[in-house]
């Protein structure tokens, strides 16, 4: 297992250890699964260690190389790196190398961290298992027999099996908080606008957000405040720095009033939605007592938007991803077929190019938006989303954070639910709603289920409350040891 | 004066009468920003093709959109000029696929447009009512190789993308117009304001305007709206009266046969002088808009609209009226002084003591090409030597084509060129007064045979002697005589 990434950035920069060395233990690690796990589309040795050796020679030099020296770092195949093929594990994107970085990426580098490799997803995002991948699935790393969550489920993967410390993900639905849960991990979905969307290549606008998995509570909240705080270069970036996360962690949760959201606890007689397993509530009513017994007042609380919010997240992610996906036409950049005209050549391609789960996403959101249709689809959902938001609003006038259940189940088997989309879509059921109000929330491991696999717990924020939600994760991590 | 009357005058000789035409224009003006309207390239036309491009201008992966803050000024500021109110507006995106558009989604405005509700005076007095003039980014240009040069038929075609995310306003009007005059007469004023608020060179030739026709014809006194066809691909003011006209004649063939227009896109052909049908209604997309999540709604403050108003120039219609007073001249040639950019001019000349209808006669006639190193001052020099009589028009003319070219002070030019000063303009204003007395020997002068002219020279170069009591040079008169009888 690695050590942790401050454990790891406190011994570069001090000189305890070279950079060099901490990669060489990562690719060595990353190399001896990964022909099991397949977390990796690319991985970056010759870069890793050309940067690695650029760190050591900082060191040397008597600069610091920033609080992330030397720490490998795995990023989602959907952030783009400069001269490095990047593909969002789709057929389509074959050939592209991007001429530049991701905001994020280079933040990474400017703090002295290092980018190892590029890792497996659902195609173009689109999914909860990492099965919707054209390079193939990413196997669990606690039972090789299940998935990994998904979309982001090689970045869970690797960090989950203990080969890097540290990597990214995107969440639209629950893409960084759903894998996490299932393979261990912490996983941080940041207040929309929070991190920089630039050089992500996007699935759906106005819901995609870069955040980190850690193996720690302290590892995340390092990592989301070196790739954290506003940018220019995104017009939805929040102009305000990032708050100071780290010390956030030792404030403990006493006085803190925490709800449990009545419609994703699995108790029917709470009006909760089906298919949340006993384990899983189990986990998560354990949480809640964590929390009580550290001094937190804890107490159901019921939100009926929040069921609703599944049906708004599959009218509107879709609808925003059949515009964002259009540009993959032939004409510029990655795969062409060639046709008889040029709106020929474009069927063509994206009839080749493009994986079911993703054409199936395009049609349903180009029929969302088609006139005559809009209102009731589009414009319903989007009626749903400002009725979500006003009423978590709502609730944080009385509570300070909210807390649900991560992922309805536990890992679940390969192929289990790839025959019918809707059983797949309902994993995303408590992640929905923080994509959808734009706030915060993180997946945080809590135990394990009847299976032995991980099962996670999520606490869910306000606007910008990164801090507050830190401050119970610490605490649930020191509670789950 | 109406439009109706406008409409049944103009349409004299276009239409069969009892028709009228009924023509909203949709004009397209690019801003004379330094970059792009979303990125930070140079908004620049006739460079190497994709020299101006970056990973956002190309739409590629992961690019993100930043909105151009002088783009929105100068859209909101022409807003202001067109009487328009100026809204907190959002940006949408217009699906379609055509290879000149990198996303594949054109960022424009839709149910929500920055400006709305405008009008323009036309100098005729005509109000036409502006719908919107929203802010959008242009698409770049396909160049097709082989075949005949045109998509059907070419073998392959480039991509330039130079023009990709060029900043747009475009200009939407009601269906106020009744004739092409009233159309040419539009786009002219909507020409003048887009310069005089300096947010466009707004030159159809090169592109950086751009007009849609929408077109249809209804029976006079009728005040329904029947099928239009919006007719794309004009040039120049005299193809949007070419392709209004003959869209038009075309509507009212087809109802005389008992047919009716599809509503459709047509393409004016300029050579062939008709226009071809492009897509039709059936077949039109659906541009599934929606609101545009890479960027922030755009919020305009009352203080915002303060600003704009405290910085907008006259404009053109009030610098007609100014001329108008100053100068007394016709509508024709105000309008036209004020369409040239003259009007400052002939006001400054006028101000510095020039007659103001020899100033406006020079500036229509004889300054159509620019003022060169002309200046109010120097200008209203020439005027007055010729008012004075010291100089003859022609003599002054002359004068004034010199200063035109060179500059410098009209009365060292008119010595410099031998025009007597006195003697000229007196010996005009005394030979006119001699023409009048015999206008039939002038005739026979001017236009008679080598002896008629002979004779006659012999007997006003007489008359003009005794008039002068002999003080008149006879090199002189001779070549004030001839110089009369050409001009
Ligand atoms: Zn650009």
């Amino acid at each position: 297992m690695t050590d942790t990434a401050l454990a790891i950035a406190q011994a570069v920069r001090s000189g305890q250890r070279s950079a060099s060395d901490v990669i060489d233990e990562a690719l060595s690690a990353i190399g001896s699964r990964e022909d099991e796990l397949h977390a990796y589309n690319l991985v970056l040795a010759d870069e890793a260690r050309a940067a690695a050796a650029n760190v050591d020679a900082q060191v040397a030099a008597g600069e610091d190389p920033g609080p992330l020296a030397g720490v490998p770092i795995a990023l989602k195949d959907n952030m783009c790196t400069r001269g490095i093929a990047t593909t969002c594990s789709s057929k389509i994107l074959e050939g592209w190398l991007p001429p530049y970085n991701a905001t994020v990426v280079d933040r990474l580098a400017a703090a002295g961290a290092i980018a190892v490799g590029k890792t497996n997803l659902d195609e173009f995002a689109m999914g909860s298992s990492t099965e919707n991948s054209a390079f193939g699935p990413t196997k669990n790393p606690h039972d090789i027999t299940k998935v990994p969550g998904g979309s982001s489920g090689g970045s869970a993967a690797t960090v989950g099996a203990g080969a890097v410390p540290l990597s990214l993900g995107s969440d639209t639905g629950g893409s960084i908080r759903q894998p996490a849960s299932l393979c261990g991990v912490v996983g941080v979905k940041p207040t929309y606008g929070l991190v920089s969307r630039y050089g992500l290549i996007a699935f759906a606008s106005s819901l995609d957000q870069i955040g980190p998995f850690a193996t720690t509570v302290a590892d995340a909240a390092v990592a989301l405040e070196v790739i954290g705080g506003h940018d220019p270069a995104d017009s939805t970036s929040i102009p305000s720095p990032i708050a100071d996360l780290q010390s956030a962690l030792g404030k403990g949760v006493e006085g803190l009033r925490i709800g449990i959201i009545s419609e994703l606890s699995g108790d029917a007689s709470l009006g909760s939605v089906e298919g949340i397993a006993p384990d899983v509530s189990a986990r998560a009513a354990a949480a809640a007592q964590a929390l009580e017994a550290a001094g937190a007042t804890v107490e159901h609380t019921s939100i009926p938007s929040a069921v609703h919010g599944l049906p708004a997240y599959y009218l509107i992610a879709p609808a925003e991803a059949s515009s964002n996906l259009a540009r993959y036409d032939g004409v510029r950049y990655g795969m062409r077929v060639d046709g008889a005209n040029a709106l020929a050549m474009n069927a063509a391609t994206r009839t080749a190019g493009f994986g079911e789960e993703v054409k199936r996403r395009i049609m349903l959101g180009t029929y969302a938006l088609t006139s005559g249709y809009y209102d009731a689809y589009y414009g319903q959902a989007q009626r749903v989303r400002t009725l979500m938001i006003n009423e978590f609003n709502d609730r944080y006038q009385k509570f300070d954070l909210l807390l649900s259940p991560t992922s309805p189940t536990t890992a679940f088997d390969i192929d289990a639910k790839t025959a019918d989309p809707m059983t797949m879509y309902v994993n995303d059921v408590c992640t929905i709603p923080s994509n959808l109000t734009g706030q915060p929330a993180m997946s945080v491991p809590f135990g394990v289920g009847d299976d032995g696999l991980p099962i996670g717990v999520q606490i869910l924020a306000p606007m910008l409350g990164e801090s507050t939600m830190f401050q119970a994760a610490a605490v649930l991590e020191e509670a789950a040891r | 004066m109406t439009s109706a009357t406008t409409s049944t005058d103009a349409t004299d000789g276009v239409l069969p009468s009892g028709w009228e035409i009924v023509i909203g224009l949709e004009v397209h003006v690019e801003l004379n920003t330094n970059t792009k309207l979303f990125c930070g390239c140079p908004n620049s036309f006739g460079d190497e093709p994709n020299t101006n491009v970056c990973p956002i201008c190309l739409g590629l992966p992961g690019s993100l959109p930043v909105l151009n803050a002088r783009a929105v000024e100068s859209a909101m500021r022409l807003g202001r000029a067109l009487n328009c109110d100026v809204n907190s507006s959002v940006f949408s995106r217009k699906n379609y696929f055509y290879p000149d558009q990198p996303k594949d989604y054109q960022v424009s405005q839709y149910d929500l447009a920055t400006n709305t509700d405008g009008h323009i005076d036309l100098p005729s007095g005509t109000r036409i009512r502006i719908e919107r003039a929203h802010i959008e980014e242009d698409a770049g240009k396909l160049n097709h190789g082989g075949g005949d040069g045109r998509i059907h038929g070419a073998d392959y075609s480039m991509a330039d993308y130079n023009r990709a995310g060029v900043p747009l306003v475009e200009i939407v009007s009601h269906p106020d117009l009744r004739s092409a005059e009233d159309a040419k007469a539009y786009v002219s004023e909507l020409r003048n304001i887009v310069t005089a608020v300096d947010v466009s060179d707004a030159k159809m030739e090169e592109g950086s305007m751009r007009v849609d026709a929408n077109v249809s014809v209804r029976p006079v006194g009728s005040d329904e709206l029947r099928t239009r066809c919006e007719v794309k691909n004009i040039n120049s003011l005299r193809s949007l009266e070419r392709a209004i006209e003959y869209e038009a004649r075309r509507h009212v063939h087809l109802y005389d046969n008992g047919e009716k227009p599809r509503q459709e896109t047509r393409h004016w052909d300029e050579e062939a002088g008709r226009s071809r049908s492009g897509r039709s209604k059936e077949d039109a997309e659906d541009y599934r808009y929606f609101p545009e999540p890479d960027l922030v709604p755009l919020v305009v403050t009352a203080e915002d609209i303060t600003r704009l108003d405290a910085s907008l120039p006259t404009m053109p219609s009030a610098r007609r009226q100014v001329l108008a007073d100053k100068a007394g001249a016709t509508d024709d040639e105000v309008g036209l002084l004020v369409d040239r950019g003259q009007d400052a001019f002939a006001v400054s000349s006028i101000d510095a003591g020039a007659d103001p209808k020899r100033v406006v006669v020079h500036l229509v006639n004889n300054l159509s090409e620019g003022v060169g190193q002309l200046t109010p001052e120097t200008f209203a020099g020439l005027v007055t030597l010729e008012t004075s009589g010291d100089l003859s028009s022609t003599q002054a003319k002359e004068v004034l084509a010199e200063m035109v070219a060179h500059g410098g002070e009209a009365v060292a030019i008119a010595a410099a060129k031998g025009f007597e000063a006195m003697d000229g303009g007196e010996l005009e204003s005394i030979l006119d007064g001699i023409i009048a007395e015999h206008p039939d020997e002038w005739e026979r002068f001017a236009t008679g045979d080598e002896g008629d002219r002979k004779k006659m020279q012999g007997m006003f170069t007489g008359q003009i002697m005794k008039a002068t009591k002999g003080q008149a040079d006879g090199a002189a008169v001779a070549r004030l005589l001839a110089e009369k009888a050409g001009s």
